[in-house]
């Protein structure tokens, strides 16, 4: 039957129909959906680990015990889970391992634009690319097979088009869901030295097993138009070439983006008279053409920034330009605000009256640095709130210190904020430090954590409890507020800030999103105010002048009251709906 | 025939998503090859979103670029004028006049642009619909995408039965009647 499927749906479907039983992921833009859509079979089994480290050494474990095994995470949860992957690719699988790795080109959703490409080179290991969804169910079933018959994990990288388009793919039957036996294997699994230089030889020995598969594997194609010029592609802007160019060219489509073959390439290259690598962002296909000693046209004509397009493709390789409306004057930007109603705003409005420097970290609140609430100072990666604050207090000393916070989410505490709060009590640092406590994993849209009390499928489980977490770690003032509540929330900031110890306020109010929320009604600003401007400060959709005053759109208000506790002159009500 | 392009331009939280898979399913429906193009993550917190939809006898691309698409379906009348580049010279832009101001508007920074209902037109096959009124006519405000799939179902070829059917499949059970309500009046509109 055929089905319209998200390339991460249909990636899920692939490792049901390849067996796998096993998936442990942590959430992250655009890979999300494929551990999600995994959970949709009964019969696999599926988690979120704290953190993307936890989930691969959980999916190599369960590979080595002979089960077919799946990891998912975004390109900068590859950085996280790195240590393990290196090392899984020495020791091998028995149950096939793929690591699902989606890149975001363009920023759509991320802190940076790294290519995972150069992951695979780095610890050897195989990745395939798809470019839509069809190729993504059919690449995950022979990740599978490539997996346990080369004895390697596979990676198989995504980018967000390919994770987030949906085209059609026909469903199969799933293959039987087999656990191989598991036997002890010392010299295999347990990487110390001894071991570990005997294994490197046989990665090195895979590797040239591997570059032969490449030269003769139907994952790559060759597409014959009988033209001059040839494409050397693979993935999304496989896509986009043959939507720009058509039968102008001919296309060399790499499914196997690592390792890359020599033969093949040149083979094709040999044929034509001009020969294009599109690939966004490294130069990674062009470098080995480059490198066997084929004459290729790459970066010099394309960016190495964000995504490509069919009509960049089109003008570059074709010299057509498309006709196109330009919109006259300016149009003024959109960017993402913090949802009406959202905890953080609170939190914000605060941090921002008091003028402290805040040291942000990955999540919904990292919306706290747009205008008009401007008040992330820092933002890095997962957990680097709390250790880059700590940084900042021991070069800038006690009083720098008192004006200065860390923001990080729930869900990123547990990933790996926590560390950062023991390397701050261990090494006597100072500094408040505030978790944005809202009861779910936001931004990838709404995960339970270890600290939510339900798993993955929504069945109850313990629960961390972050107040008991801190003081065990030697926090000794603990305090836990409600940010909507900005009178008494800025006075324990207040409080907290003066304290020279390190201190921990757990800022707990839901996400607005929750369906365990029920905001009703909306507020509305009566003939007190005094036009202060103060409630405008919170950076609300549903507040914005008209005519020279505030007013607040009911369409955009849910009514979340946060508004009237802000206005000084108690100009704001709450009306019912 | 030719890939036809189709894309669907909204604020965050607007409920464009839901729009497109139900346009996706009908098109496929429809024998059609499909593809459809979302962004997930940052950009849906009330920030310019955009889907797109192409179908055709083969589609390779996902995305719409520059003066590629044959509609434009916008739920707010800003990113209306913001998607004007990706419309084809003359081509159908299906607009739904609510306003929705951008933080640099609610912070003064910026003036919400005036008179883009009449550059529509004039460089547009332009229907306009209050699609916000239609919705609270219909019982939920909320409803304000499938007035708009309604919108642009009336443009189409395709029969009214085989929307709804895929409505159907597409809405809890509980909001069904209101959405079936908010379809048919977009799509009388």
């Amino acid at each position: 039957m055929k089905k319209l499927l998200l390339g991460n749906a249909a990636a899920a479907r692939g490792a049901y129909e390849a067996g796998v039983s096993f998936v442990s992921s942590y959430p992250g833009t655009p890979s999300t959906e494929i551990t999600e859509e995994c959970v949709k079979f009964d019969n696999i089994y599926c988690e979120w680990a704290p953190n993307e480290k936890v989930a691969a050494e959980a999916a190599v474990g369960a590979a080595i015990a002979g089960g077919r095994a799946l990891t998912c995470c975004k390109h900068v949860g590859l950085n996280v889970m790195a240590d393990p992957v290196f090392t899984a690719s020495y020791t091998g699988v028995n149950g096939g391992l793929v690591i699902a790795v989606a890149d975001d080109p363009g920023m759509h959703s991320s802190q940076n634009e790294q290519d995972s490409r150069h992951y695979a080179k780095a610890a050897k290991i195989a990745m395939l690319e798809p470019a839509d969804s069809a190729e993504c169910k059919a690449f995950m079933k022979a990740a599978y097979e490539i997996s346990e018959n080369f004895d390697t994990p596979v990676f198989f990288r995504l980018t967000t088009r390919v994770a987030h388009s949906q085209s059609l793919v026909e469903t199969e039957e799933p293959a039987p869901q087999t656990v191989k036996d598991y036997k002890k294997d010392a010299a295999k699994y347990v990487m110390v030295p001894a071991a570990a230089i005997r294994r490197h030889a046989a990665v090195e020995d895979r590797m040239r097993q591997l570059e032969a598969f490449a030269e003769e594997t139907d994952l790559n194609t060759v597409e014959d138009n009988g033209a001059s010029v040839g494409v050397i592609s693979a993935g999304i802007t496989y896509t986009y070439a043959k939507e720009a160019l058509g039968d102008k060219a001919d296309y060399l489509k790499l499914g196997l983006v690592y390792p890359l073959p020599e033969k093949l390439i040149k083979d094709f290259a040999a044929k034509h008279k001009t020969v294009y690598v599109l690939e966004e962002l490294d130069p990674f296909i062009e470098e080995h053409c480059k490198a066997i000693g084929v004459q290729v046209i790459g970066k010099e004509a394309f960016s190495l920034l964000y995504e490509y397009s069919v009509n960049n493709i089109r003008e570059t390789i074709l010299g057509e330009k498309r006709a196109t409306l330009p919109a006259d004057g300016d149009t003024p930007v959109r960017p993402p605000v913090m949802c009406p109603g959202c905890p953080h705003r609170g939190t914000f409005f605060v941090l921002k009256k008091l003028g402290l420097t805040v040291a942000g970290d990955i999540g919904c609140y990292t919306l706290g640095a747009a205008a008009p609430l401007s008040s992330i100072d820092t933002t890095v990666c997962m957990g680097a709130s709390v250790s880059a604050a700590h940084g900042m207090a021991k070069v800038k000393g006690k009083e720098f210190s008192k004006k200065l916070v860390s923001v990080i989410g729930d869900s990123t505490f547990i990933h790996s904020g926590i560390t950062g709060l023991i390397n701050t009590v261990y090494n006597k640092g100072t500094g408040v430090i505030i978790i944005l406590d809202n009861s779910i994993t936001g931004m990838t849209g709404h995960q339970d954590n270890p600290t939510t009390g339900k798993t993955i499928r929504g069945e109850a489980t313990k629960q961390v409890d972050l107040a008991l977490l801190c003081k065990a770690v030697g926090i000794d003032s603990v305090r836990i507020a409600d940010p909507f509540d900005v009178k008494t929330f800025e006075q324990i900031v207040k409080e907290e800030c003066a304290k020279e110890e390190p201190s921990v306020i757990i800022a707990q109010r839901p996400c607005a999103l929750l369906k365990t929320v029920k905001y009703t009604g909306h507020c509305v600003i009566t003939d007190a105010c005094r036009n202060c401007g103060q409630c405008l400060k919170a950076g609300c959709p549903a507040i914005a002048v008209k005519d020279g005053r505030p007013v607040i759109d009911r369409t955009q208000c849910n009514g979340c009251g946060l508004c009237v506790n802000i206005c000084p002159f108690h100009a704001i009500k709450k009306e019912d709906a | 025939m030719e890939t036809r392009s189709i894309m669907i331009v909204g604020v965050g939280g607007q409920g464009t998503l839901l729009a497109s898979r139900i346009l996706g399913n009908v098109l496929l429906r429809q024998g059609f090859d499909v593809k459809v193009s979302e962004v997930h993550g940052m950009s849906q917190r009330g920030g310019s979103v955009v889907t797109y939809v192409r179908y055709g006898e083969k589609v390779c691309a996902p995305i719409v670029d520059k003066g590629g698409a044959d509609t434009v379906l916008a739920f707010e009348l800003l990113e209306a004028k913001r998607a004007l580049p990706y419309l084809k010279p003359g081509g159908r832009m299906l607009v739904n006049t609510q306003q929705i101001d951008p933080m640099p508007v609610i912070m003064g920074n910026a003036a919400y642009p005036a008179g883009i209902t009449d550059e529509l037109k004039e460089k547009s096959e332009l229907t306009a619909v209050d699609a916000l009124s239609l919705a609270r006519q219909a019982g939920n405000q909320k409803a304000v995408n499938v007035v708009l799939i309604g919108l642009l179902a009336k443009t189409t070829d395709i029969p009214f039965d085989v929307w709804t059917d895929v409505l159907a499949e597409t809405v809890p059970a509980k909001f069904l009647e209101v959405n079936k309500q908010a379809f048919s009046l977009g799509y009388h509109a």
